[in-house]
């Protein structure tokens, strides 16, 4: 296939997945706020500071208050990563590849940016409908997926699908986690308390991962909840999952076997992950978790600029 | 009731007659849309549109910052031609092809033509489309114009007259495929009592076009496209798409070796055909405009040494010169020894003096164009223009005579158009499109396209022009 238009299938993807994380990230914040009868402001800029988007806020906003940062991730056309233009730019390389891609995915699509185009500006009215909003841009980038997944022959693209979409993810739950881990940790006085506990379960419905979590953990710690987001194996927006799929990808991509490799990327990620098969949390906690997600997040990006030094710069 | 009111206002109507009866053709239409209520049709109307915008059907407006896509409106009445007429019409705009494309192949070869005095040579190498670099080429198959779009219209008294031909690259033909889905949706009754001759195997006979014009067995097609910004990319992605081939930006491609190819996730990978929409001076850096990124650099001396065949043709873009379009009827004399079954409209050209002056003088009863224009740029209209417009555009006619044609002034046919809730009477023409590979295939129909404004005999998408879905029967 075109290497652009793998590298086109490969950001649509991101961009799908970033506008996803998003409006999870905001809708369980301002559920979260809803429960804390503390100074909010202090509670919503830690997530611009998980986008890395901050200086770009603090030059175009005084204070962090709920409605700019909500506004900010999702309809500001001027910050790079907001929900809108992660769906511009989605839908744009959906355009320059729509022979690649089935009617019914474009639609999704094209109907997703049609629907919130209009939209310039949360109003005061609007907070009341806002989880409905966040939660129907959730369900149209699952539209997605699954239409991605249902209509398009699991070649190539669809390789360079994935490949987009779990790298975002595994960047999204790196960052996720070390935000929360931060702000989270220095309340140790409070462990064990409710507060501590929805703060903790919020972290947890960042990823969507409640749910799941409860399956397999009966207590709600930090070290569980980060062995579950990093270490799991079969936990879909866990690291080491993603890691695990993009490796599974890129093999299929090289037809190289399974012991030995074809291209710089391809070793990367194989590194890392057997790493991580061997790594245990009480390690990851004893050598310091902000300093192990922080060499994580920077791995993750020279896989993402290795795999486009491999396939989209011939 | 949508129809009692209709009024023809003495124009040639292509559903009424003169005398306000029905044509044959249009019965079981009429009597369709009578027996429906008025809230029905535009009930179908509202779904038909948002059927185009959900498929993302639309066409970019330069300049329109605010707008920048729109759906090409689309009127649900169609166009409806008779089998009988459309014999003529094909057989017409086939001789056509056969004569220009002699043409073409001949001014960039012996130039018989030109020795035999039919077309001045300064008429031919003053024209923009004229590239000397083509001089000696001679394309695959002796086919230059691979797809043509030629406009028709119909006048006063009703006869066709072909108003201009396309031959670079022209476009319309996605809107033709997907306004047929749209109305079989729309009226599926009306099709089988009909029996409308079916278009959607045109992909089909495009790419078996494409493959002709190569020598392997299975050959690597390409669609080049200039990008998203183009007014057209959604054509370009719907044709690369129903043909099943990859469509390509220049800088998907490049030259090694005298050879074309495009970059592919597994290397370098060459192509044999490309369906090239970019007009010829874009196409190369290195032998045209140096400033185009559109284009690779390069494959023009690949289209040379016979290593890549393009379609159309570089150097086609001759023979839209408006100039040139005055001596079609020439060339069909002079190459095939037949009259011309469709004839040009009557055309002045400003380069001879006698028609310089008499354009000059009767400004305000003709329509002016460009011999290079498209789109409705660069064109005027007499009778709906100020004095102020009129004055200066005598000026720049003068100041570049051989740039310039003039016709007089059509009463293009007009059909009933839904306008808000009622039918109304609206110009039209027509853009059949015309392959030419093994044989030459002219799509039974083309692009209906109409002037939505009252009064208007502008079509165009750019300048607010609609389109209509176009049915041969039988």
């Amino acid at each position: 296939m075109l290497s652009r238009v793998a590298e086109s299938v490969y950001w649509m993807n991101r961009y799908m997945e970033r506008a996803e994380n998003y409006s999870r990230f905001l809708d369980v914040n301002f559920q979260l706020s809803l429960d804390l009868n503390e100074d909010s402001n202090r509670q919503w800029m830690p997530l611009v500071y998980t986008t890395g988007d901050n200086e770009l806020f603090s030059r175009k906003y005084n204070i962090p208050s709920k409605e700019n940062v909500i506004h900010f991730m999702s309809l500001d056309i001027e910050n790079p990563n907001s929900i809108m233009n992660c769906l511009i730019r989605a839908r744009e390389n959906a355009r320059t590849v729509r022979e690649n891609i089935s009617t019914p995915m474009w639609e999704v699509i094209n109907e997703f940016y049609l629907t919130i185009k209009s939209k310039r500006k949360f109003e005061e009215s609007d907070m009341p409908g806002i989880a409905e909003f966040f939660k129907a841009i959730r369900n149209q980038c699952l539209l997605f997926y699954g239409c991605q997944e249902a209509t398009i022959s699991h070649d190539e693209v669809w390789h360079f699908a994935l490949l987009g979409r779990l790298l975002e993810r595994a960047d999204k739950t790196t960052r996720i986690l070390d935000m929360k881990y931060f702000i989270l940790l220095p309340s140790r006085e409070e462990v064990g308390s409710t507060l501590d506990l929805i703060q903790w379960l919020s972290l947890l419905k960042s990823a969507s991962a409640h749910e799941m979590f409860n399956r397999f953990y009966t207590r709600i710690t930090p070290k569980n909840i980060a062995e579950f987001l990093i270490l799991d194996k079969i936990f879909p927006r866990a690291i080491r999952f993603c890691l695990s799929k993009t490796f599974d990808s890129l093999k299929i991509l090289s037809g190289t076997d399974k012991d030995s490799y074809g291209d710089e990327t391809e070793k990367r990620v194989g590194v890392l992950l057997s790493e991580m098969n061997y790594a245990s949390i009480d390690e990851i906690f004893s050598s310091g978790m902000h300093e192990y997600l922080d060499q994580l997040q920077v791995r993750l990006n020279g896989i993402a600029a290795q795999l486009d030094e491999t396939y989209f710069r011939n | 009731m949508l129809l009692t009111n209709y009024q023809t206002d003495s124009f040639y109507d292509e559903m009424f007659s003169e005398e306000g009866g029905i044509r044959q053709s249009y019965h079981i239409l009429k009597s369709r849309i009578e027996g429906m209520d008025d809230k029905e049709l535009l009930k179908r109307k509202a779904s038909a549109e948002k059927a185009l915008l959900s498929l993302g059907i639309t066409f970019n407006v330069y300049g329109d910052e605010e707008e920048e896509e729109r759906i090409m409106p689309f009127d649900i009445i169609p166009r409806i031609v008779t089998s009988f007429e459309w014999k003529k019409m094909e057989e017409g705009l086939k001789q056509r092809i056969r004569a220009l494309n002699l043409f073409i192949q001949d001014i960039y070869g012996d130039e018989k033509i030109i020795k035999d005095g039919v077309i001045p040579a300064e008429i031919v190498y003053s024209s923009s489309g004229y590239l000397k670099e083509c001089k000696g080429i001679k394309p695959p198959k002796g086919i230059w114009i691979h797809i043509t779009g030629t406009d028709l219209v119909r006048d006063g008294d009703g006869q066709m007259l072909v108003l201009e031909d396309n031959l670079r690259c022209p476009s319309g033909v996605s809107y033709v495929l997907e306004n047929r889905e749209v109305m079989k949706k729309t009226f599926p009754e009306l099709f089988a009592s009909l029996s409308v001759r079916p278009i959607y195997d045109y992909p089909i006979r495009l790419r078996g076009m494409l493959e002709h014009l190569s020598d392997k067995p299975n050959p690597n097609i390409g669609v080049l496209t200039p990008g998203i910004y183009n007014s057209a990319y959604y054509e370009h992605s719907f044709l690369a798409s129903r043909m099943g081939v990859p469509l390509v930006e220049g800088t998907d491609l490049t030259v090694r070796d005298d050879k074309l190819y495009m970059r592919t996730t597994k290397g370098l990978k060459q192509v044999d055909v490309l369906y090239r929409r970019i007009d010829d001076t874009f196409m190369d850096p290195k032998t045209f405009r140096k400033d185009s990124l559109l284009g690779v650099p390069g494959i023009f001396e690949v289209f040379k040494k016979g290593n890549v065949a393009l379609a159309n043709a570089p150097g086609t873009g001759v023979a839209d010169d408006k100039v040139i379009y005055s001596y079609v009827p020439d060339f069909i004399k002079y190459y095939l020894g037949e009259e011309p079954i469709i004839p040009n409209v009557p055309t002045y050209l400003c380069s001879r003096e006698k028609d310089l002056k008499y354009v000059c003088e009767n400004i305000g009863n003709l329509v002016v164009k460009a011999a290079n224009g498209a789109g409705g740029y660069g064109m005027i209209i007499g009778p709906v223009a100020s004095e102020k417009e009129k004055e200066e555009f005598v000026e720049k006619v003068k100041a570049d005579p051989r740039n310039y044609i003039a016709q007089p002034v059509l009463s293009l046919s007009r059909i009933p158009t839904l306008i808000e809730d009622k039918l109304e009477g609206r110009h039209v023409d027509l853009r059949p499109f015309i392959l030419y590979g093994e044989e030459i295939y002219v799509m039974p129909g083309g692009l209906t396209r109409v002037a939505l404004r009252r009064g208007s005999l502008v079509v165009n998408s750019s300048q607010g022009g609609g389109s209509k879905d176009t049915w041969v029967m039988g």
